[in-house]
Protein backbone atom coordinates (compact mmCIF):
# COMPACT_ATOMS: atom_id res chain seq x y z
CA UNK A 1 0.00 0.00 0.00
CA UNK A 2 2.75 2.40 0.99
CA UNK A 3 4.64 1.52 -2.18
CA UNK A 4 1.59 2.35 -4.26
CA UNK A 5 1.26 5.81 -2.72
CA UNK A 6 4.95 6.46 -3.38
CA UNK A 7 4.50 5.47 -6.99
CA UNK A 8 1.59 7.87 -7.42
CA UNK A 9 3.54 10.81 -5.92
CA UNK A 10 6.48 10.10 -8.19
CA UNK A 11 4.26 10.15 -11.25
CA UNK A 12 2.60 13.39 -10.18
CA UNK A 13 6.01 14.95 -9.78
CA UNK A 14 6.96 14.03 -13.36
CA UNK A 15 3.70 15.41 -14.65
CA UNK A 16 4.26 18.55 -12.61
CA UNK A 17 7.68 18.97 -14.17
CA UNK A 18 6.23 18.57 -17.63
CA UNK A 19 3.55 21.17 -16.93
CA UNK A 20 6.13 23.60 -15.58
CA UNK A 21 8.16 23.42 -18.75
CA UNK A 22 5.12 24.32 -20.76
CA UNK A 23 5.24 21.23 -22.92
CA UNK A 24 1.57 20.39 -23.03
CA UNK A 25 -0.65 21.75 -25.79
CA UNK A 26 -4.42 21.62 -25.75
CA UNK A 27 -6.72 21.69 -28.75
CA UNK A 28 -10.43 22.37 -28.81
CA UNK A 29 -11.02 19.62 -31.30
CA UNK A 30 -7.98 17.65 -32.43
CA UNK A 31 -9.58 16.66 -35.74
CA UNK A 32 -10.18 20.27 -36.76
CA UNK A 33 -6.55 21.29 -36.49
CA UNK A 34 -3.58 20.98 -38.77
CA UNK A 35 -0.33 20.08 -37.14
CA UNK A 36 3.11 21.35 -38.01
CA UNK A 37 5.79 18.72 -37.71
CA UNK A 38 9.46 19.56 -37.75
CA UNK A 39 11.58 16.82 -39.33
CA UNK A 40 15.32 17.15 -39.04
CA UNK A 41 17.94 18.57 -39.22
CA UNK A 42 19.05 15.74 -36.93
CA UNK A 43 17.04 12.86 -38.33
CA UNK A 44 18.55 9.59 -39.58
CA UNK A 45 16.37 9.45 -42.69
CA UNK A 46 17.19 12.93 -43.97
CA UNK A 47 20.62 11.86 -45.27
CA UNK A 48 22.53 14.47 -43.35
CA UNK A 49 21.19 17.74 -42.11
CA UNK A 50 18.12 18.40 -44.19
CA UNK A 51 15.28 20.02 -42.30
CA UNK A 52 11.74 19.71 -43.59
CA UNK A 53 8.75 21.45 -42.08
CA UNK A 54 5.58 19.48 -42.72
CA UNK A 55 2.04 20.70 -42.33
CA UNK A 56 -0.13 17.69 -41.62
CA UNK A 57 -3.82 17.07 -41.82
CA UNK A 58 -4.14 13.84 -39.87
CA UNK A 59 -1.48 11.70 -41.51
CA UNK A 60 -1.53 13.46 -44.86
CA UNK A 61 1.08 16.05 -45.80
CA UNK A 62 -0.67 19.25 -46.87
CA UNK A 63 2.43 21.35 -47.49
CA UNK A 64 6.12 21.11 -46.86
CA UNK A 65 9.09 23.46 -46.77
CA UNK A 66 12.66 22.16 -47.00
CA UNK A 67 15.15 24.30 -45.08
CA UNK A 68 18.78 24.21 -46.13
CA UNK A 69 21.98 25.68 -44.82
CA UNK A 70 22.88 23.51 -41.84
CA UNK A 71 26.04 22.36 -43.62
CA UNK A 72 26.86 25.61 -45.40
CA UNK A 73 30.63 26.06 -45.40
CA UNK A 74 30.96 28.81 -47.97
CA UNK A 75 32.97 26.95 -50.58
CA UNK A 76 32.24 29.56 -53.21
CA UNK A 77 33.85 32.25 -51.03
CA UNK A 78 36.78 29.94 -50.28
CA UNK A 79 37.24 29.28 -54.00
CA UNK A 80 37.73 32.99 -54.64
CA UNK A 81 40.62 32.91 -52.19
CA UNK A 82 42.53 29.85 -53.32
CA UNK A 83 44.33 29.01 -56.54
CA UNK A 84 42.71 26.67 -59.01
CA UNK A 85 44.85 23.77 -57.78
CA UNK A 86 44.15 24.46 -54.13
CA UNK A 87 40.42 24.10 -54.65
CA UNK A 88 40.59 20.46 -55.80
CA UNK A 89 40.51 18.96 -52.25
CA UNK A 90 37.46 21.09 -51.45
CA UNK A 91 35.52 19.43 -54.26
CA UNK A 92 35.80 16.10 -52.40
CA UNK A 93 33.59 17.57 -49.70
CA UNK A 94 30.71 18.44 -52.00
CA UNK A 95 29.10 15.14 -52.88
CA UNK A 96 31.10 13.03 -50.46
CA UNK A 97 29.55 9.79 -51.74
CA UNK A 98 31.24 10.19 -55.12
CA UNK A 99 34.23 12.51 -54.59
CA UNK A 100 35.99 11.27 -57.74
CA UNK A 101 33.17 12.63 -59.82
CA UNK A 102 33.46 16.13 -58.39
CA UNK A 103 37.24 16.10 -58.87
CA UNK A 104 36.78 15.26 -62.54
CA UNK A 105 33.98 17.78 -63.05
CA UNK A 106 36.00 20.61 -61.52
CA UNK A 107 39.20 20.00 -63.47
CA UNK A 108 37.21 19.66 -66.69
CA UNK A 109 35.83 23.15 -66.08
CA UNK A 110 39.30 24.56 -65.37
CA UNK A 111 40.75 22.80 -68.40
CA UNK A 112 38.02 24.26 -70.57
CA UNK A 113 38.90 27.70 -69.23
CA UNK A 114 42.61 27.11 -69.89
CA UNK A 115 41.99 25.55 -73.28
CA UNK A 116 44.00 22.40 -72.57
CA UNK A 117 43.08 18.73 -72.66
CA UNK A 118 44.29 15.74 -70.71
CA UNK A 119 46.09 12.96 -72.65
CA UNK A 120 44.06 9.88 -73.71
CA UNK A 121 45.14 7.60 -70.89
CA UNK A 122 44.20 10.21 -68.28
CA UNK A 123 40.81 10.59 -69.94
CA UNK A 124 40.18 6.85 -69.76
CA UNK A 125 41.31 6.75 -66.14
CA UNK A 126 38.95 9.63 -65.38
CA UNK A 127 36.03 7.80 -66.99
CA UNK A 128 36.95 4.72 -64.97
CA UNK A 129 36.98 6.51 -61.62
CA UNK A 130 33.86 8.45 -62.56
CA UNK A 131 31.88 5.31 -63.28
CA UNK A 132 33.22 3.65 -60.13
CA UNK A 133 32.00 6.68 -58.22
CA UNK A 134 28.60 6.42 -59.89
CA UNK A 135 28.31 2.79 -58.79
CA UNK A 136 29.40 3.77 -55.30
CA UNK A 137 26.78 6.51 -55.09
CA UNK A 138 24.00 4.31 -56.47
CA UNK A 139 24.89 1.53 -54.05
CA UNK A 140 24.53 4.02 -51.24
CA UNK A 141 21.14 4.99 -52.66
CA UNK A 142 20.13 1.33 -52.86
CA UNK A 143 21.13 0.64 -49.29
CA UNK A 144 19.62 3.74 -47.78
CA UNK A 145 16.32 3.57 -49.68
CA UNK A 146 15.91 -0.07 -48.66
CA UNK A 147 16.74 0.80 -45.07
CA UNK A 148 14.36 3.76 -45.06
CA UNK A 149 11.51 1.41 -45.94
CA UNK A 150 12.65 -1.24 -43.50
CA UNK A 151 14.95 -3.71 -45.28
CA UNK A 152 18.24 -3.74 -43.42
CA UNK A 153 19.94 -6.62 -45.22
CA UNK A 154 20.29 -4.74 -48.50
CA UNK A 155 22.06 -1.90 -46.68
CA UNK A 156 24.65 -4.37 -45.38
CA UNK A 157 25.11 -5.98 -48.77
CA UNK A 158 25.42 -2.66 -50.57
CA UNK A 159 28.02 -1.55 -48.05
CA UNK A 160 29.99 -4.75 -48.53
CA UNK A 161 30.41 -3.78 -52.20
CA UNK A 162 31.17 -0.14 -51.36
CA UNK A 163 33.88 -1.35 -48.99
CA UNK A 164 35.58 -3.13 -51.90
CA UNK A 165 35.33 0.09 -53.89
CA UNK A 166 36.94 2.09 -51.13
CA UNK A 167 39.83 -0.35 -51.22
CA UNK A 168 40.10 0.29 -54.96
CA UNK A 169 40.01 4.06 -54.45
CA UNK A 170 42.75 3.72 -51.87
CA UNK A 171 44.92 1.89 -54.39
CA UNK A 172 44.12 4.39 -57.15
CA UNK A 173 44.30 7.70 -55.28
CA UNK A 174 45.91 6.91 -51.93
CA UNK A 175 42.83 7.84 -49.88
CA UNK A 176 39.59 5.99 -49.35
CA UNK A 177 37.16 8.83 -48.91
CA UNK A 178 38.61 12.23 -49.78
CA UNK A 179 40.39 11.23 -52.94
CA UNK A 180 41.51 14.57 -54.55
CA UNK A 181 42.67 12.40 -57.41
CA UNK A 182 42.58 14.63 -60.45
CA UNK A 183 44.99 17.40 -61.39
CA UNK A 184 44.63 20.14 -63.94
CA UNK A 185 45.77 18.46 -67.16
CA UNK A 186 45.69 14.90 -65.86
CA UNK A 187 45.44 12.78 -62.77
CA UNK A 188 47.61 12.64 -59.65
CA UNK A 189 49.31 9.36 -60.51
CA UNK A 190 49.02 6.59 -63.04
CA UNK A 191 47.03 3.45 -62.26
CA UNK A 192 49.17 0.35 -61.89
CA UNK A 193 48.39 -2.84 -63.87
CA UNK A 194 47.69 -4.68 -60.59
CA UNK A 195 45.06 -2.11 -59.63
CA UNK A 196 43.46 -2.45 -63.06
CA UNK A 197 43.27 -6.22 -62.47
CA UNK A 198 41.51 -5.61 -59.15
CA UNK A 199 39.09 -3.18 -60.78
CA UNK A 200 38.42 -5.82 -63.43
CA UNK A 201 37.70 -8.43 -60.79
CA UNK A 202 35.34 -6.05 -58.98
CA UNK A 203 33.55 -5.12 -62.20
CA UNK A 204 33.03 -8.75 -63.21
CA UNK A 205 31.85 -9.78 -59.73
CA UNK A 206 29.47 -6.87 -59.19
CA UNK A 207 26.50 -7.87 -61.42
CA UNK A 208 26.06 -11.08 -59.41
CA UNK A 209 25.89 -9.14 -56.14
CA UNK A 210 23.48 -6.60 -57.62
CA UNK A 211 21.26 -9.46 -58.71
CA UNK A 212 21.22 -10.75 -55.13
CA UNK A 213 19.98 -7.36 -53.91
CA UNK A 214 17.42 -7.16 -56.69
CA UNK A 215 16.09 -10.57 -55.74
CA UNK A 216 15.42 -9.23 -52.27
CA UNK A 217 13.63 -6.08 -53.48
CA UNK A 218 12.13 -6.25 -56.97
CA UNK A 219 9.29 -8.59 -56.08
CA UNK A 220 9.21 -7.79 -52.41
CA UNK A 221 5.63 -6.88 -51.55
CA UNK A 222 6.60 -4.49 -48.76
CA UNK A 223 9.23 -2.66 -50.80
CA UNK A 224 7.03 -2.30 -53.89
CA UNK A 225 4.02 -1.17 -51.85
CA UNK A 226 6.12 1.44 -50.08
CA UNK A 227 7.56 2.89 -53.31
CA UNK A 228 5.09 2.27 -56.14
CA UNK A 229 3.11 5.41 -56.96
CA UNK A 230 4.81 7.32 -54.13
CA UNK A 231 6.38 10.74 -54.67
CA UNK A 232 5.11 11.18 -58.22
CA UNK A 233 6.41 14.08 -60.29
CA UNK A 234 5.33 14.67 -63.87
CA UNK A 235 7.60 15.29 -66.82
CA UNK A 236 6.50 18.94 -67.14
CA UNK A 237 7.02 19.69 -63.45
CA UNK A 238 10.43 18.01 -63.55
CA UNK A 239 11.61 20.08 -66.52
CA UNK A 240 10.20 23.29 -65.02
CA UNK A 241 12.12 22.66 -61.79
CA UNK A 242 15.19 21.52 -63.77
CA UNK A 243 15.22 18.14 -62.10
CA UNK A 244 18.17 16.23 -63.56
CA UNK A 245 19.81 12.85 -63.30
CA UNK A 246 18.14 9.50 -62.62
CA UNK A 247 15.05 11.26 -61.29
CA UNK A 248 14.43 12.98 -64.62
CA UNK A 249 14.99 9.74 -66.51
CA UNK A 250 12.41 8.11 -64.23
CA UNK A 251 9.88 10.67 -65.57
CA UNK A 252 10.35 9.52 -69.15
CA UNK A 253 12.93 12.08 -70.33
CA UNK A 254 15.97 10.34 -71.78
CA UNK A 255 18.38 13.15 -71.02
CA UNK A 256 21.93 12.26 -70.05
CA UNK A 257 24.80 14.73 -70.43
CA UNK A 258 27.20 11.90 -71.21
CA UNK A 259 25.22 11.43 -74.40
CA UNK A 260 23.85 14.95 -74.98
CA UNK A 261 27.11 16.93 -74.56
CA UNK A 262 29.81 14.24 -74.57
CA UNK A 263 32.94 15.04 -72.61
CA UNK A 264 36.05 12.90 -71.95
CA UNK A 265 35.78 9.77 -74.13
CA UNK A 266 32.09 9.01 -73.65
CA UNK A 267 31.38 9.37 -77.36
CA UNK A 268 33.58 6.31 -78.06
CA UNK A 269 31.80 4.16 -75.50
CA UNK A 270 28.67 2.14 -76.02
CA UNK A 271 26.03 2.39 -73.31
CA UNK A 272 22.28 2.76 -72.99
CA UNK A 273 20.30 5.37 -71.07
CA UNK A 274 17.65 3.68 -68.93
CA UNK A 275 14.33 5.51 -69.04
CA UNK A 276 11.19 4.71 -67.05
CA UNK A 277 7.81 6.38 -67.24
CA UNK A 278 6.42 6.18 -63.71
CA UNK A 279 7.99 9.28 -62.17
CA UNK A 280 7.62 7.67 -58.73
CA UNK A 281 10.06 6.30 -56.17
CA UNK A 282 9.97 2.82 -57.69
CA UNK A 283 10.88 4.15 -61.15
CA UNK A 284 13.78 6.10 -59.64
CA UNK A 285 14.96 2.87 -58.02
CA UNK A 286 14.75 0.96 -61.33
CA UNK A 287 16.65 3.67 -63.23
CA UNK A 288 19.49 3.61 -60.74
CA UNK A 289 19.73 -0.18 -60.72
CA UNK A 290 19.89 -0.19 -64.53
CA UNK A 291 22.49 2.56 -64.43
CA UNK A 292 24.75 0.40 -62.28
CA UNK A 293 24.60 -2.24 -65.02
CA UNK A 294 25.35 0.39 -67.69
CA UNK A 295 28.30 1.63 -65.64
CA UNK A 296 29.59 -1.94 -65.48
CA UNK A 297 29.28 -2.08 -69.26
CA UNK A 298 31.23 1.18 -69.60
CA UNK A 299 33.90 0.01 -67.16
CA UNK A 300 34.43 -3.23 -69.11
CA UNK A 301 34.98 -1.23 -72.30
CA UNK A 302 37.26 1.26 -70.56
CA UNK A 303 39.40 -1.53 -69.13
CA UNK A 304 39.65 -3.20 -72.53
CA UNK A 305 40.45 0.02 -74.41
CA UNK A 306 42.73 1.70 -71.83
CA UNK A 307 45.63 3.14 -73.88
CA UNK A 308 49.22 3.36 -72.70
CA UNK A 309 50.98 6.67 -72.29
CA UNK A 310 51.38 9.64 -70.03
CA UNK A 311 48.66 10.81 -67.63
CA UNK A 312 49.78 14.46 -67.65
CA UNK A 313 49.38 16.95 -70.44
CA UNK A 314 52.69 18.48 -71.54
CA UNK A 315 51.90 22.10 -70.70
CA UNK A 316 54.69 23.17 -68.33
CA UNK A 317 53.13 26.54 -67.48
CA UNK A 318 49.72 25.05 -66.67
CA UNK A 319 50.26 21.54 -65.31
CA UNK A 320 52.06 20.86 -62.02
CA UNK A 321 55.35 19.04 -62.72
CA UNK A 322 56.19 15.68 -61.17
CA UNK A 323 57.87 15.85 -57.78
CA UNK A 324 60.99 13.89 -58.78
CA UNK A 325 61.63 16.41 -61.58
CA UNK A 326 60.97 19.39 -59.29
CA UNK A 327 63.76 18.18 -57.02
CA UNK A 328 66.26 17.55 -59.82
CA UNK A 329 65.53 20.00 -62.67
CA UNK A 330 65.81 23.81 -62.57
CA UNK A 331 63.07 24.47 -65.16
CA UNK A 332 60.47 22.37 -63.32
CA UNK A 333 61.44 23.92 -59.99
CA UNK A 334 60.65 27.37 -61.39
CA UNK A 335 57.34 26.24 -62.84
CA UNK A 336 56.38 24.52 -59.60
CA UNK A 337 57.19 27.69 -57.66
CA UNK A 338 55.13 29.85 -59.98
CA UNK A 339 52.17 27.47 -60.12
CA UNK A 340 52.02 26.94 -56.37
CA UNK A 341 52.51 30.58 -55.38
CA UNK A 342 50.67 32.47 -58.09
CA UNK A 343 48.44 29.79 -59.52
CA UNK A 344 47.77 28.82 -63.07
CA UNK A 345 46.76 32.01 -64.85
CA UNK A 346 43.92 31.42 -67.30
CA UNK A 347 42.82 34.04 -69.83
CA UNK A 348 40.03 36.49 -69.03
CA UNK A 349 36.73 34.81 -69.69
CA UNK A 350 33.97 32.66 -68.33
CA UNK A 351 32.99 29.03 -68.84
CA UNK A 352 30.29 26.70 -67.65
CA UNK A 353 31.10 23.01 -67.71
CA UNK A 354 28.55 20.44 -66.65
CA UNK A 355 28.94 16.70 -66.26
CA UNK A 356 26.48 13.95 -65.49
CA UNK A 357 27.10 13.22 -61.81
CA UNK A 358 25.33 10.27 -60.14
CA UNK A 359 22.72 12.69 -58.80
CA UNK A 360 22.25 14.85 -61.86
CA UNK A 361 23.92 17.75 -63.59
CA UNK A 362 26.98 18.93 -61.70
CA UNK A 363 28.19 22.17 -63.20
CA UNK A 364 31.00 24.59 -62.45
CA UNK A 365 30.74 28.16 -63.66
CA UNK A 366 34.07 29.94 -63.52
CA UNK A 367 34.53 33.65 -64.14
CA UNK A 368 38.19 34.51 -64.56
CA UNK A 369 39.78 37.95 -64.48
CA UNK A 370 43.09 36.48 -65.66
CA UNK A 371 44.47 36.05 -62.15
CA UNK A 372 45.60 32.95 -60.31
CA UNK A 373 42.34 32.94 -58.38
CA UNK A 374 38.87 32.62 -59.84
CA UNK A 375 36.89 35.86 -59.61
CA UNK A 376 33.72 33.88 -59.12
CA UNK A 377 33.18 30.15 -58.96
CA UNK A 378 29.66 28.87 -58.82
CA UNK A 379 28.89 25.26 -58.04
CA UNK A 380 25.67 24.11 -59.65
CA UNK A 381 25.04 21.09 -57.47
CA UNK A 382 22.41 18.55 -58.47
CA UNK A 383 21.20 17.87 -54.93
CA UNK A 384 20.38 21.55 -54.35
CA UNK A 385 18.23 21.79 -57.46
CA UNK A 386 16.69 18.34 -57.05
CA UNK A 387 15.62 19.10 -53.48
CA UNK A 388 13.40 21.82 -54.86
CA UNK A 389 11.13 19.10 -56.22
CA UNK A 390 10.55 17.76 -52.70
CA UNK A 391 7.45 19.90 -51.93
CA UNK A 392 5.87 18.69 -55.20
CA UNK A 393 6.56 15.06 -54.36
CA UNK A 394 5.46 15.31 -50.74
CA UNK A 395 2.16 17.02 -51.52
CA UNK A 396 -0.68 14.72 -50.48
CA UNK A 397 1.45 11.78 -49.40
CA UNK A 398 1.26 10.00 -46.04
CA UNK A 399 3.74 10.89 -43.32
CA UNK A 400 5.28 7.41 -43.42
CA UNK A 401 6.13 7.95 -47.11
CA UNK A 402 8.22 11.06 -46.41
CA UNK A 403 11.34 9.03 -45.61
CA UNK A 404 10.82 6.84 -48.68
CA UNK A 405 10.54 9.91 -50.90
CA UNK A 406 13.62 11.60 -49.45
CA UNK A 407 15.44 8.28 -49.86
CA UNK A 408 14.38 8.01 -53.50
CA UNK A 409 15.45 11.61 -54.15
CA UNK A 410 18.91 10.73 -52.82
CA UNK A 411 20.15 14.18 -51.76
CA UNK A 412 23.60 14.74 -50.30
CA UNK A 413 23.63 17.75 -48.06
CA UNK A 414 27.35 18.36 -48.47
CA UNK A 415 26.65 19.38 -52.02
CA UNK A 416 23.23 20.96 -51.52
CA UNK A 417 24.62 23.30 -48.85
CA UNK A 418 28.06 23.86 -50.37
CA UNK B 1 23.79 27.32 -83.17
CA UNK B 2 25.25 30.42 -81.48
CA UNK B 3 24.72 32.65 -84.53
CA UNK B 4 21.09 31.47 -84.82
CA UNK B 5 20.44 32.72 -81.29
CA UNK B 6 22.18 36.03 -82.05
CA UNK B 7 20.17 36.54 -85.23
CA UNK B 8 16.87 35.65 -83.60
CA UNK B 9 17.46 37.94 -80.64
CA UNK B 10 18.48 40.82 -82.92
CA UNK B 11 15.34 40.44 -85.02
CA UNK B 12 12.93 40.01 -82.14
CA UNK B 13 14.35 42.77 -79.93
CA UNK B 14 15.48 45.21 -82.62
CA UNK B 15 16.07 48.27 -80.44
CA UNK B 16 17.49 46.54 -77.35
CA UNK B 17 21.13 47.13 -76.42
CA UNK B 18 22.52 43.60 -76.31
CA UNK B 19 26.19 42.79 -76.03
CA UNK B 20 27.27 39.48 -77.55
CA UNK B 21 30.52 37.73 -76.80
CA UNK B 22 31.90 34.27 -77.37
CA UNK B 23 34.57 32.46 -75.37
CA UNK B 24 35.47 28.76 -75.77
CA UNK B 25 32.46 28.41 -78.12
CA UNK B 26 30.06 29.56 -75.37
CA UNK B 27 27.77 32.45 -76.21
CA UNK B 28 27.20 35.15 -73.59
CA UNK B 29 24.52 37.79 -74.06
CA UNK B 30 24.39 40.83 -71.81
CA UNK B 31 20.75 41.86 -71.53
CA UNK B 32 19.43 45.15 -70.07
CA UNK B 33 17.68 44.25 -66.83
CA UNK B 34 14.40 45.89 -67.83
CA UNK B 35 13.71 43.30 -70.51
CA UNK B 36 15.32 40.22 -68.92
CA UNK B 37 12.01 38.46 -68.16
CA UNK B 38 10.77 39.14 -71.67
CA UNK B 39 13.97 37.81 -73.26
CA UNK B 40 13.88 34.69 -71.07
CA UNK B 41 10.24 34.05 -71.96
CA UNK B 42 11.07 34.44 -75.66
CA UNK B 43 14.10 32.11 -75.48
CA UNK B 44 12.02 29.50 -73.70
CA UNK B 45 9.09 29.59 -76.07
CA UNK B 46 10.54 30.42 -79.50
CA UNK B 47 10.54 27.37 -81.75
CA UNK B 48 14.05 26.25 -82.80
CA UNK B 49 15.45 27.75 -79.57
CA UNK B 50 13.34 26.17 -76.76
CA UNK B 51 15.64 26.84 -73.82
CA UNK B 52 13.30 24.92 -71.56
CA UNK B 53 15.61 24.44 -68.60
CA UNK B 54 17.46 26.96 -66.53
CA UNK B 55 20.55 24.99 -65.51
CA UNK B 56 21.88 27.58 -63.19
CA UNK B 57 21.37 31.12 -61.99
CA UNK B 58 23.94 32.90 -59.91
CA UNK B 59 24.92 36.33 -58.75
CA UNK B 60 28.27 38.01 -59.20
CA UNK B 61 29.95 41.01 -57.63
CA UNK B 62 32.08 42.82 -60.22
CA UNK B 63 33.37 45.28 -57.59
CA UNK B 64 33.13 48.20 -60.02
CA UNK B 65 31.60 51.62 -59.28
CA UNK B 66 29.01 51.23 -62.03
CA UNK B 67 27.03 48.05 -62.64
CA UNK B 68 28.44 46.39 -59.56
CA UNK B 69 26.17 43.37 -59.25
CA UNK B 70 25.25 40.94 -61.95
CA UNK B 71 23.01 37.94 -62.40
CA UNK B 72 24.09 35.11 -64.68
CA UNK B 73 21.63 32.70 -66.28
CA UNK B 74 22.93 29.47 -67.79
CA UNK B 75 20.24 28.13 -70.09
CA UNK B 76 20.00 24.70 -71.63
CA UNK B 77 17.72 23.28 -74.26
CA UNK B 78 16.75 19.63 -73.92
CA UNK B 79 15.75 19.54 -77.59
CA UNK B 80 18.79 21.14 -79.24
CA UNK B 81 21.21 20.23 -76.41
CA UNK B 82 22.67 23.72 -76.64
CA UNK B 83 23.73 26.10 -73.90
CA UNK B 84 23.78 29.87 -73.81
CA UNK B 85 24.43 32.33 -71.04
CA UNK B 86 22.58 35.53 -70.26
CA UNK B 87 23.88 38.25 -68.02
CA UNK B 88 22.28 41.31 -66.58
CA UNK B 89 23.68 43.99 -64.30
CA UNK B 90 22.33 46.35 -61.68
CA UNK B 91 23.73 49.30 -59.74
CA UNK B 92 25.01 49.18 -56.18
CA UNK B 93 22.50 51.85 -55.04
CA UNK B 94 19.58 50.05 -56.63
CA UNK B 95 20.28 46.30 -56.56
CA UNK B 96 17.01 45.18 -58.10
CA UNK B 97 16.49 42.68 -60.88
CA UNK B 98 13.14 41.36 -62.14
CA UNK B 99 12.51 37.75 -61.20
CA UNK B 100 12.34 34.92 -63.73
CA UNK B 101 10.46 32.53 -61.44
CA UNK B 102 7.46 32.96 -63.74
CA UNK B 103 9.47 31.56 -66.65
CA UNK B 104 11.25 28.66 -64.95
CA UNK B 105 10.08 27.38 -61.57
CA UNK B 106 13.62 26.32 -60.70
CA UNK B 107 14.71 29.97 -60.49
CA UNK B 108 12.99 30.21 -57.09
CA UNK B 109 15.76 28.73 -54.96
CA UNK B 110 18.56 30.05 -57.16
CA UNK B 111 17.29 33.60 -56.75
CA UNK B 112 16.94 33.09 -53.01
CA UNK B 113 20.56 31.97 -52.95
CA UNK B 114 21.70 34.98 -55.00
CA UNK B 115 19.79 37.27 -52.64
CA UNK B 116 21.32 35.52 -49.63
CA UNK B 117 24.86 35.87 -50.95
CA UNK B 118 24.77 39.27 -52.71
CA UNK B 119 21.67 41.05 -51.45
CA UNK B 120 20.03 41.50 -54.81
CA UNK B 121 16.32 42.17 -54.64
CA UNK B 122 14.49 40.02 -57.17
CA UNK B 123 11.32 41.96 -57.79
CA UNK B 124 8.21 39.83 -57.99
CA UNK B 125 9.80 36.79 -56.32
CA UNK B 126 7.13 34.86 -54.39
CA UNK B 127 9.23 33.98 -51.34
CA UNK B 128 12.47 35.96 -51.13
CA UNK B 129 14.11 34.63 -47.97
CA UNK B 130 17.68 33.72 -47.20
CA UNK B 131 18.66 30.28 -48.48
CA UNK B 132 21.63 29.29 -46.33
CA UNK B 133 22.38 31.99 -43.78
CA UNK B 134 20.14 32.60 -40.76
CA UNK B 135 17.40 35.17 -41.26
CA UNK B 136 18.93 37.51 -38.62
CA UNK B 137 22.26 37.70 -40.46
CA UNK B 138 22.84 41.25 -41.67
CA UNK B 139 25.60 40.87 -44.24
CA UNK B 140 25.94 39.39 -47.70
CA UNK B 141 28.88 37.00 -47.57
CA UNK B 142 29.85 36.66 -51.23
CA UNK B 143 30.23 40.40 -51.75
CA UNK B 144 33.85 41.31 -52.34
CA UNK B 145 33.89 43.67 -49.35
CA UNK B 146 32.91 40.87 -46.94
CA UNK B 147 36.10 39.52 -45.34
CA UNK B 148 37.02 35.87 -45.84
CA UNK B 149 37.31 35.27 -42.11
CA UNK B 150 33.85 36.68 -41.47
CA UNK B 151 32.82 39.52 -39.20
CA UNK B 152 33.19 38.68 -35.49
CA UNK B 153 29.86 38.67 -33.68
CA UNK B 154 27.81 38.78 -36.85
CA UNK B 155 26.52 35.23 -36.44
CA UNK B 156 24.30 34.84 -33.40
CA UNK B 157 25.33 31.77 -31.41
CA UNK B 158 23.00 29.82 -29.11
CA UNK B 159 23.09 30.88 -25.45
CA UNK B 160 24.98 28.59 -23.09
Amino acid sequence: MEQHVEEVTRRTKILQALEDQNTSVSFDDPLENQMVLNMGPQHPATHGVLRVLLRLDGETVVASIPELGYLHRGYEKLAENCTYHEFIPHTDRLDYLSPMNNNVAYVLAVEKLLGIEAPPRAQYVRVMVKELARISSHLMFLGSLAMDVGALTVWMWAFREREKQYDLFERIAGARFTTSYTRIGGVAQDVTPETLELVKKFVYDLPGHIKECEKLLNKNRIFVDRTDGIGVITKEQAIDLCYTGPGLRACGVGHDLRRANPYLVYKDLDFDIPVYEGGDALARYYVRMDEIKESVKILKQVLAKMPQGDVHAFKPKKVLPRKERVYTKMEELIHDFMLVNFGVEPPVGEVYQAVEAPKGELGFYIHSHGEGYPWRLKIRSPSFVNLQTLPVMLQGCMISDVVAIIGSLDPVMGEADK
Amino acid sequence: MNHVVVEKLKTRFADAAFEFSEFRAELTVVVPKEIITEVCQYLKEAPELTYDSLSDLCGIDMNTPAKRFGVIYNLYSLATKHRIRLKTFCEEEDPTVPTVTGVWGTANWHEREAYDMFGMDFQGHPDLRRMYMPEEFEHFPLRKDFPLMGIPGSLPLPKK
